[in-house]
């Protein structure tokens, strides 16, 4: 069995694969699987801020308490996961929530109250500040809205459900 | 796509002479004998250095010196993805290192391959013994659980030996009169930049000696002729060799890093008593116990002194060794430089084991 050579040029006429030819993929899936084997924990470790902040940003709802104090006519910062977002009480009563991160090269924008509008410093960005709809300027894209539920204790923003 | 390659090989090898390191590399070889299974261990210290380096890198992504170093080793360990793994790799690969360096020391030593041309490579491979062992020392202290702590607490009162400026000194290096906050970001900046900007150029060129004047062989080779000798080509034969020594390693390393996770002490608190059977790591303890022995025998400051200023001796005569032991003969001094590294050899196990027994 063993006693003739196996040789690339001569293979042997059973038609099956040569010792050679075996022994190279054995060894290759070996390192192949070594390689993964060290890979993967190594790109794991690397990965663990970005998975974090992944699982923050899968929250669909956050509770601002004592929010509905917020003084008409003036906005408040807060984090959704882990994003930067922005609540308005509008002079009329009425209140809008939406991410504070322009759409454009993602600065966090601002509420200028006296302009009626949200501005983004970076390249001059204007933003509907009850729509969210991007007015003028660079921004390709709408803010996105959260949705806004007032009670007596907080003001509870969420996901819309249209995005859902 | 082959015409291609060569085409910028040939590119390439004008600019750089790479021909030149093939042809180099090519006619490089490593000396067969019974004894060449010890020329492993040089390269088994690199490896153990490759790997420090790396998972060093990896640690430094997440680790914060200054007064939440223990909070982020905690982080480390125990909310980031295989952090535990990262960091006791790093630990197991530290002390092996250590091991590997030691072997790869007193095997050169009783190969006598520190013997004209290469007392350059064991004066700089003492000198890098040294350092990885002040590598040791600094990132024991890092993580600032209670072990770490104390332990560092008790290795600086080593300086208070030095006469007139050692309290001064000591507080110097600790940043304070006590370990704290200061001494983890000194130990830091000396554990990732000065150490590493000291060592690597020292290694570099410790192995650009090796390729200089190649592996040495014992006497006992040295005795046959040349016809008798045998050899075997460095590229690719012992390359592989090496590269499944370096496997053997890995593995040995990931089984302990896995089935022996590093530990983690609680955080260090100057207030909290020290924990029982305090020791320093396993390459001080012989140290510690000459220490302990001096003092036992001269009571008070003098003990200390009469033990440091012992192990400096021995210290600095093995350092100097192949200025003792220069000759290619057999003769009385190469023999006492074997009584001599015996001795060594024997008295670090004893005191080693000796300072285990007594914790």
């Amino acid at each position: 069995m063993m006693s003739k050579a196996t040789d690339k040029n001569n293979p042997p006429s059973t038609g099956g694969v040569s010792r050679q030819t075996f022994l190279r993929a054995a060894v290759g899936s070996a390192g192949v699987i070594y390689a993964a084997g060290l890979a993967y924990p190594v790109y794991r470790y690397v990965a663990s801020p970005v998975e974090k902040a992944a699982k923050e940003s899968a929250v669909t709802e956050v509770t601002l308490k004592d929010a509905q104090k917020l003084a008409p006519g003036s906005a408040l910062m807060f984090k959704f996961g882990s994003k930067p977002s922005m609540l308005i009480h509008h002079n009329d009563g009425t209140w809008t929530a939406l991410t504070a991160v322009c759409t454009h090269l993602g600065c966090t924008v601002h509420y200028q109250e006296d302009k009626k509008r949200i501005h983004c410093a970076c390249h001059g960005g204007v933003y509907d500040p009850k729509t969210g709809a991007n007015v003028s300027g660079p921004p390709p894209k709408p803010l996105k809205r959260y949705e806004v539920k007032v009670t007596d204790a907080a003001v509870i923003v969420s996901r819309s459900q249209d995005r859902a | 796509m082959k015409s291609i390659l060569l085409s910028f090989y040939s590119w390439a090898d004008e600019r750089l002479g790479l021909e030149e390191m093939v042809q180099f590399a090519k006619h490089k070889t490593v000396p067969v004998h019974s004894q060449a299974f010890w020329y492993y261990w040089g390269g088994l210290s690199l490896f153990f250095f490759l790997i420090q380096f790396a998972t060093g890198v990896l640690l430094l992504l997440y680790y914060r010196p200054g007064p939440d170093a223990y909070d982020s080793v905690r982080q480390i360990t125990y909310d980031t993805n295989f952090g535990w793994l990262v960091r006791s790799v790093h630990s197991w690969a530290a002390n092996l290192m250590i091991v590997a360096i030691f072997v790869h020391m007193f095997s050169v030593f009783f190969m006598k391959a520190y013997r004209k041309p290469r007392e350059f490579g064991w004066w700089s491979g003492v000198a890098l013994l040294g350092m990885a062992m002040v590598f040791g020392f600094s990132g024991y202290l890092l993580p600032m659980d209670d072990l770490a702590y104390f332990a560092t607490k008790v290795g600086m009162e080593i300086f208070s030996v030095v006469p007139m400026i050692g309290p001064k000194l000591a507080d110097l290096v600790r940043g304070g009169p006590d370990v704290s906050e200061y001494t983890v970001h000194r130990f830091f900046a000396l554990h990732v930049v000065v150490l590493p900007a000291v060592f690597l150029p020292i290694l570099g060129f410790h192995l650009w000696l090796v390729q200089r004047h190649g592996n040495a062989v014992p006497p006992s080779e040295e005795a046959k002729s040349e016809a008798q000798r045998r050899s075997e080509s460095f590229f690719p034969n012992f390359m592989m060799k090496d590269f499944a020594m370096w496997l053997v390693a890995f593995n040995v390393l990931s089984v302990l890093a896995f089935m022996f996770p590093w530990d983690l002490g609680p955080q260090a608190d100057p207030l909290k008593p020290a924990p029982l059977g305090i020791h320093p790591e396993w390459y001080f303890m012989s140290q510690f116990q000459v220490l302990k022995i001096f003092g036992d025998l001269f009571p008070g400051k003098l003990g200390e002194i009469l033990g440091i200023v012992v192990f400096t001796a021995g210290l600095l005569l093995w350092f100097l060794i192949p200025l003792y032991d220069n000759t290619q003969e057999a003769g009385r001094r190469a023999k006492r430089a074997t009584y001599f590294g015996l001795f060594t050899l024997m008295a670090l196990i004893v005191t080693t084991i000796w300072a285990y027994l007594v914790l």
